[in-house]
């Protein structure tokens, strides 16, 4: 950890002039520009991402965006407790979409995953330069924790702290290690005299920052691994919280839009005098794929709307439908050219050996959609060459550099006011969020500010779906009753390996991933890749334990390292479920266990059938290893969340395409889980674990479906190889 | 022609036209924007308001339809004084919202049942909860609709346990 930490320190200061904590603000236009926005005279701004004021509030710059994952007062935590900060007066405010704000400690991380070593060997000015060229203010990966907070927020508060206790040293004319820090106050027992951050933290800054500076380690924390109240709740219980949707400015139309119903069809003709013949209706906008209605408010823009019949082409996809598309997907596989190959010994020889038990098995996973509860909205105003634009998506930076190219303005005369999301899950992130574009466009050809709102059946229409996936599956079991062969071929949009280790220990394994494209553009959906993997692995290792005669949990373990994190989740996941004692006829129990984004997740699942055949989930066991866990509370949260969309979209969700369009509408043929059919029962177990620090926005989610599929095969006998689940598991 | 109403104890006169739904007048023209809109056709309840006491889904409800009502919405749940319902304080005390979006919804509806159940029953929760939330939010929409009607928590385990 300390190399690490130190070149993090050393490169932020020198990289980005305050990075990390930048005591000493550079003369770069990119840090003037971030401090003229934040710091006000008087404040001590001692970084980037956090100023002091002579009242002791402290404000924290997030730069990840809220969309319910309860990050932005995790990482004010982890800062405010490295700088012994008094958490009543820490406040937390979105980061301003500037340059001065990417977050290189979010880059550092990820480029240290996508090369496989710690951060810290990166060279820093590949980080400098990757940072201001993502730009990366992205909110994703379930990174916030392991990457900013770790890498970045924890180091500032403990550099900023460094530097107040020399400056209080100074004024007090004591040494540094008489001094202690506690409740943003800096103290001399000695001499019974005290000093408050908001009296040093205007001079502090002017410090030079130390060349390294320790973190707290485990047991001297005071934030950290404490539950508090998230500091966004309140305004999310009285109406206050601003959404995209909620934006409204002086003279401000409302715009709403119908796309060719196919994925990359065009516009072909429009008579829009039906539009503009309703009262409301201003103007109607041609756009390449969409055509936009602007109105008064939004229900006068979608009557104008539905007046109109615009006429569309297929783009070349009318052929395209879901069953044929898995048809084609079997297809690549027979052919046998995999794009990528992973594991180990010989698979081939392994299955024709003599004496092994073997078994095959396909699975089909339809795209699915993250069904947010905010449809897209953004408002944008456009005034003599420059534009402001009201968004909440899930990279503030890159939204800006979108509505100017969109607009055909430079950046520096597009301002991104961000808001917190009403639901991300991976939908928003900028890059396929079409709604950027067609948001400017649209403000651009205006003299009003125009909020542009896509109605549900746009958003259920016109997703970034979880991509279409199958694989079979082929395994064989020794007479020594372990696994002696897994195999499975799956085909996707991308490869998965590095997303989702294989940690099971056996004699012979090969995975190969084989690429499928199709006119939908590919989404990442919460926890992405490593659903479908865990689906497929989960599912099939329970075959292959019932192949071999054995309980699915003894089974798991015997291929296990001992000693390993896995083993450890593994055997909680059991005492904590009460694996293994009776239960009520009907119920079954399943167990599945899948690693992501640093963080090991093993569900226990008990379900029975309802009458309709549908699956009831009574209960769910958790337990997680993802190192340190900075909330408690909010760390259950987000597990359990990730658990009840698990288990939506695998008991009932499905996008289908039909001549290459999407089938489904609105909530009623794209159905939720619902309160009632969620689990009653959700408890959350944290392994106290020394392991790297994991995310823990995606993780819950994977388990949640073969774990439920394997406690059906356990109730009912039946497996369920293709999602959604639905009534497949009654017996026939 | 305008229509005359109560919204959270105040008379107002909507301009709307009068098939618009009471949702979007609610939000553009008296820009109560805590009521939100999810999908249109009263599948999630995002826009559950109260008119006269009763839970309506206000995207599919035309303002002409709530001429001399009371409609409450999430704006008028605090108390003049500016208390927090007990309903509202029980969803911070157990941190319910993720993203938020539904809560206003969510609040509403419980709200509507707690008034019209007193201590409402899990199945008599699970009939009238009927809003959805992506974020997952349901086992401490549960606990904090039992703790908001002084019943035992615990339906749901979702304490947190910090290390086992």
């Amino acid at each position: 950890m300390g190399v690490k930490r130190r070149n993090f320190l050393i490169g932020s200061v020198a990289l980005v002039g305050a990075g990390a904590f930048g005591i000493s603000w550079s003369n770069s236009s990119a840090l003037k520009a971030a401090k003229a926005a934040t710091v006000k005279p008087g404040e001590g701004s001692l970084s980037v991402w956090f100023k002091i004021a002579a009242d002791d509030k402290i404000t924290i710059y997030s730069p990840h965006i809220d969309f319910g994952q309860g990050s932005q007062t995790a990482l004010a935590q982890m800062l405010a407790d490295e700088l012994d900060a008094d958490w009543a007066h820490v406040v937390v405010e979105q980061a301003p979409a500037l340059p001065g704000f990417a977050n290189d400690a979010l880059v550092s991380g990820f480029m240290g995953e996508i090369l496989g070593g710690p951060a810290a060997y990166i060279p820093d000015g590949l980080v400098k330069l990757a940072a201001r060229a993502m730009p990366a203010q992205l909110t994703g990966g379930s990174s916030a924790i392991r990457f900013t907070g770790q890498l970045g927020f924890r180091t500032a508060g403990a550099g900023a702290r460094a530097m107040l206790i020399e400056e209080a040293a100074a004024r007090l004319g004591v040494p540094v290690s008489e001094l202690t820090a506690a409740a943003s106050k800096i103290s001399h027992s000695k001499s019974d005299r005290s000093l408050r951050y908001g009296e040093l933290a205007e001079a502090a800054a002017k410090r030079n920052p130390p060349a390294d500076v320790p973190l707290k380690q485990a047991g001297s924390h005071n934030l950290i691994g404490k539950s508090v109240a998230r500091l966004d709740i309140p305004a999310k219980v009285d109406g206050s919280a601003l959404y995209g949707i909620d934006v409204a400015l002086p003279n401000m139309r409302v715009a709403t839009l119908t796309m060719a119903p196919v994925r990359g069809g065009k516009l072909v003709s429009l008579d829009d005098k039906p539009a503009l013949a309703i009262k409301g209706v201003e103007k109607v906008i041609r756009l390449e794929d969409a055509v936009v209605v602007v109105a008064s408010g939004y229900w006068q823009a979608l009557k104008g709307l539905q007046a109109l019949s615009p006429k569309w082409d297929d783009g070349g996809h009318a052929g395209l439908n879901s069953a044929g598309i898995f048809a084609n997907q079997d297809k690549l596989r027979a052919a046998n050219k995999p794009d990528e190959t992973h594991g180990d010994g010989d698979v081939a020889a392994a299955l024709a050996a003599p004496g092994a038990k073997r078994t095959k098995a396909d699975y089909r996973l339809p795209f699915v959609h993250h069904a947010t509860m905010e449809p897209f909205a953004i408002a944008a105003h456009h005034v003599a060459g420059k534009l402001d634009v009201w968004a909440g998506m899930q990279d503030p930076l890159s939204t800006r550099n979108l509505s100017a190219e969109a607009a055909g303005l430079d950046a520096d005369h597009v301002t991104v006011h961000p808001l917190i999301i009403g639901g991300g899950f991976g939908r928003r992130f900028p890059q396929y969020s079409e709604v950027i574009a067609q948001t400017a466009k649209v403000a651009m050809q205006c003299p009003w500010p125009v909020k542009l709102i896509w109605s549900r059946e746009e958003d259920v229409k016109h997703g970034a779906y979880r991509c279409i996936s199958s694989a079979g599956l082929e395994g064989a079991v020794g007479s020594d009753g372990k696994i002696s062969a897994f195999k499975m071929d799956f085909v996707q949009t991308a490869d998965a390996e590095k997303e989702v280790p294989f940690f099971y220990d056996v004699a012979a394994s090969q995975r190969r991933f084989f690429a499928f494209k199709t006119n939908q553009v590919d989404g990442y959906w919460r926890a992405v890749n490593a659903n479908q993997i865990g689906f497929y692995v989960e599912t099939f290792i329970d075959e292959l334990a019932h192949l071999a005669g054995a309980d699915p949990m003894g089974f798991r373990r015997q291929h296990l390292k001992p000693g390993s994190r896995h083993l450890k989740v593994l055997d909680e996941a059991a005492k904590q479920s009460g694996w293994g004692q009776p239960l009520p006829p009907g119920m079954g129990r399943g167990v599945a266990m899948v690693e992501c984004f640093g963080t090991i997740v093993c569900e226990v699942v008990e379900a029975s059938l309802r009458e309709d055949g549908y699956p009831q989930v009574h209960k769910v066991t958790a337990v997680v290893d993802c190192g340190m866990v900075v909330d408690p509370r909010n760390a259950n949260a987000q597990i359990m969340g990730g658990i009840v969309m698990g288990l939506s979209s695998g008991v009932g969700e499905e996008i289908t395409l039909e001549g290459g369009a999407v089938v489904q509408t609105n909530f009623g043929d794209y159905p939720l889980i619902k309160l009632a059919e969620a689990p009653k029962q959700i408890a959350v177990h944290f392994l106290a674990s020394d392991g790297e620090v994991g995310g823990l926005g995606e993780p819950g989610l994977p388990p949640a479906t073969p774990a439920l599929i394997n406690a059906l095969f356990a109730a009912t006998g039946v497996r369920v190889r293709n999602l959604p689940i639905r009534d497949q598991a009654k017996p026939a | 022609m305008p229509i005359p109403a109560t919204v959270n104890g105040k008379p107002v006169t909507f301009q709307a036209e009068p098939d618009t739904p009471l949702l979007w007048a609610l939000r553009e023209e008296l820009g109560l924007t805590g009521t939100k809109f999810g999908c249109g056709v009263a599948a999630c309840g995002a826009c559950t308001v109260h008119i006269d006491g009763q839970p309506v889904r206000s995207c599919q409800m035309p303002v002409e339809g709530v001429s001399g009502k009371a409609i409450r919405t999430i704006e008028g749940l605090k108390a003049a004084d500016g208390t927090l319902h007990a309903v509202q304080q029980a969803w911070i005390a157990v941190q319910v919202p993720q993203c938020g979006y539904c809560q206003s919804g969510q609040i509403m509806a419980a709200v509507a049942l707690i008034e019209a159940a007193g201590r409402p029953s899990d199945d008599q929760i699970d009939a009238a909860m009927t809003n959805l939330c992506r974020c997952g939010t349901y086992p401490r929409i549960r606990e904090a609709i039992l703790a908001a009607t002084g019943q035992a928590a615990g339906v749901a385990a979702s304490s947190a346990k910090e290390a086992v």
